[in-house]
């Protein structure tokens, strides 16, 4: 099937190829005919004294473009190029492509089977796989959580042992897999002032300082306005909804009562991007190897 | 026959010749492309880009992004194993210009749309050290100081009338009037920044990622 709208621009094509590469070779050859006096100059003088010799070029440098009209030939008869002939080799830049990623693709499988067959604590505790889940992490991973995969505002770091969604190897696979859709709602409807008692509360519960006196009234808003239903009752989260455990010390958007009443003010909505169509499943279980890995020995 | 002395001392001559050679490529490497299904129609999910994310795109051009970042991800392994699915024509119909790129001090950006989540984008925007700390990217914070109405959509719906006449010169699907009409209204009072997220949250997302 012709990719141009009609046969004309097929037609075009050859034609101008065609026809410039023999227009080249015909100057070429009348050129190689010119006959020259030697010693005979262009006939302009500049600068007084500046005079051009009219001698004709070196053999070697005619012979150059010779070769060079020789080239396209080839070129075109082996490549496409002159209209809708694909060339007798039938390149083209989606099979080049196709057969470098088949050729690495079969290089590679048996180390990828090799560990979809292991269980991910095993393939945790591989060297080699390790490094590999490095390199793909340094890919695809550290734009988010850091290149020491300690995290930023908003993105977990992934080398203490707290999970937002769970830190089993199955629960990291589905993280990585299918992503994640961390919503707080908004709390604004309480009022500033019970916001703020709330957030004192929610300070208390990791041991830090906090108003008595807000605290206790932050207690009670904490079961009537319905925080329980996702951070427990003793506030130590939920991870099926990714409602993070208030009593640790790890905060991902910060613990200054500032941040957490901006938190409970305005909520926060958080995405982990899905990765299962982009790297497949033997990728996201190396990965899921390597970021169990960052957590090993962490307390 | 011409002699060289004549083109030589004959300055509108040798304008006019040099300009025929410089011509004749582009009669092979410029204008069958206008009549190449591959180059003018779009491939399967590719459709005009919305008002808001034809004026985040405005301010990626204002920016100069792709002094940094091409969108362009070539036929290599290392690319695509990369960024996702090698480029195709067909994917920029509806770039006028499009954004292509020739240097990558930064990643390519073809398809970074749905890559991070778009409180990334935001974080990254504003300051791009605070999630990644290698990063040399400038900081485009002052991007939420205006409201894109004011600044890049204060003209959009003759925008879209422009990207609709070149649509309509390829006869390829654009936009209604009714949506021209409503183009403000969509983008309301959103930043800069909320429209250029918009705008790189769409970017190569009709291709389905290779694995």
């Amino acid at each position: 099937m012709s990719d141009f709208v009609n046969d004309f621009w097929n037609m075009y094509v050859i034609v101008i190829v065609l026809g410039s590469i023999l227009a080249c070779a015909v100057l070429l050859i009348v050129q190689g005919k010119a006959t020259f006096t030697p010693g005979k100059t262009m006939g302009h003088v500049w600068d007084e004294t500046l005079e051009e010799y009219n001698n004709p070029m070196p053999k070697w440098w005619s012979w150059m473009f010779v070769i060079t009209v020789v080239f396209a030939l080839v070129y075109l008869a082996l490549y496409p190029g002159l209209g809708n002939f694909k060339g007798m080799l039938n390149w083209t830049s989606v099979g080049q492509h196709t057969t470098e990623v088949q050729k690495m693709d079969a290089a590679v499988k048996p180390l990828f089977d090799k560990y979809m067959a292991m269980d991910i604590k095993a393939v945790a505790g591989d060297k080699q796989a390790m490094e590999m889940g490095k390199r793909m992490y340094l890919t695809y991973c550290m734009q988010c959580h850091g290149a020491d995969a300690r995290g930023a505002k908003g993105f977990p770091n992934l080398t203490n042992s707290d999970w937002q969604w769970g830190g089993e190897p199955d629960q990291i696979k589905a993280t990585i897999a299918e992503g994640r859709m961390g919503i707080m709602p908004p709390h604004a409807q309480l009022g500033a002032d019970t916001v703020k008692d709330l957030a004192n509360y929610v300070r208390s519960l990791s041991g830090l300082p906090n108003d008595a006196v807000r605290t206790a009234r932050g207690q009670e808003a904490f079961s009537s306005a319905g925080c329980i239903g996702c951070h427990g009752a003793d506030g130590t989260g939920m991870q099926a909804l990714g409602a993070p455990n208030l009593t640790d010390k790890v905060w991902l958007y910060g613990s200054s009562e500032a941040v957490i009443t901006e938190t409970i003010t305005n909520g926060r909505q958080n995405k982990m991007p899905a990765w299962k169509d982009f790297l497949g499943d033997a990728k996201i279980h190396l990965l899921s190897a390597y970021v169990l890995s960052l957590s090993q020995g962490a307390k | 026959m011409l002699k060289h002395e004549q083109i030589e001392k004959n300055v509108g001559l040798l304008f006019i010749l040099t300009l025929f050679v410089v011509l004749w490529g582009g009669l092979l490497e410029i204008v069958p492309l206008f009549f190449q299904k591959s180059t003018t129609t779009p491939v399967e999910g590719v459709k005009p880009y919305t008002a808001e994310q034809l004026a985040g795109r405005e301010v990626y051009l204002r920016e100069g992004c792709y002094n940094c970042h091409s969108q362009m991800i070539r036929p290599f392994r290392a690319e695509t194993e990369r960024y996702g699915h090698y480029s195709v024509a067909g994917e920029f119909v509806y770039d006028h210009p499009f954004q292509w790129g020739s240097k990558r001090t930064g990643p390519d950006l073809q398809r970074v749309g749905g890559r991070y989540s778009d409180e990334w984008q935001r974080a990254h925007l504003i300051n791009p050290r605070d999630v990644v700390p290698e990063s040399n990217m400038p900081a485009f914070a002052f991007l939420a100081n205006t409201k894109a109405k004011d600044s890049v959509a204060a003209d959009i719906e003759a925008k879209m009338g422009v990207m609709r006449t070149y649509a309509n010169m390829r006869g390829i699907p654009t936009y209604s009037n009714e949506e021209i009409k409503g183009a403000k209204a969509t983008i309301g009072d959103k930043t800069e920044l909320d429209v250029l997220i918009t705008y790189l949250q769409g970017l190569g997302t009709a291709l389905s990622t290779m694995k």
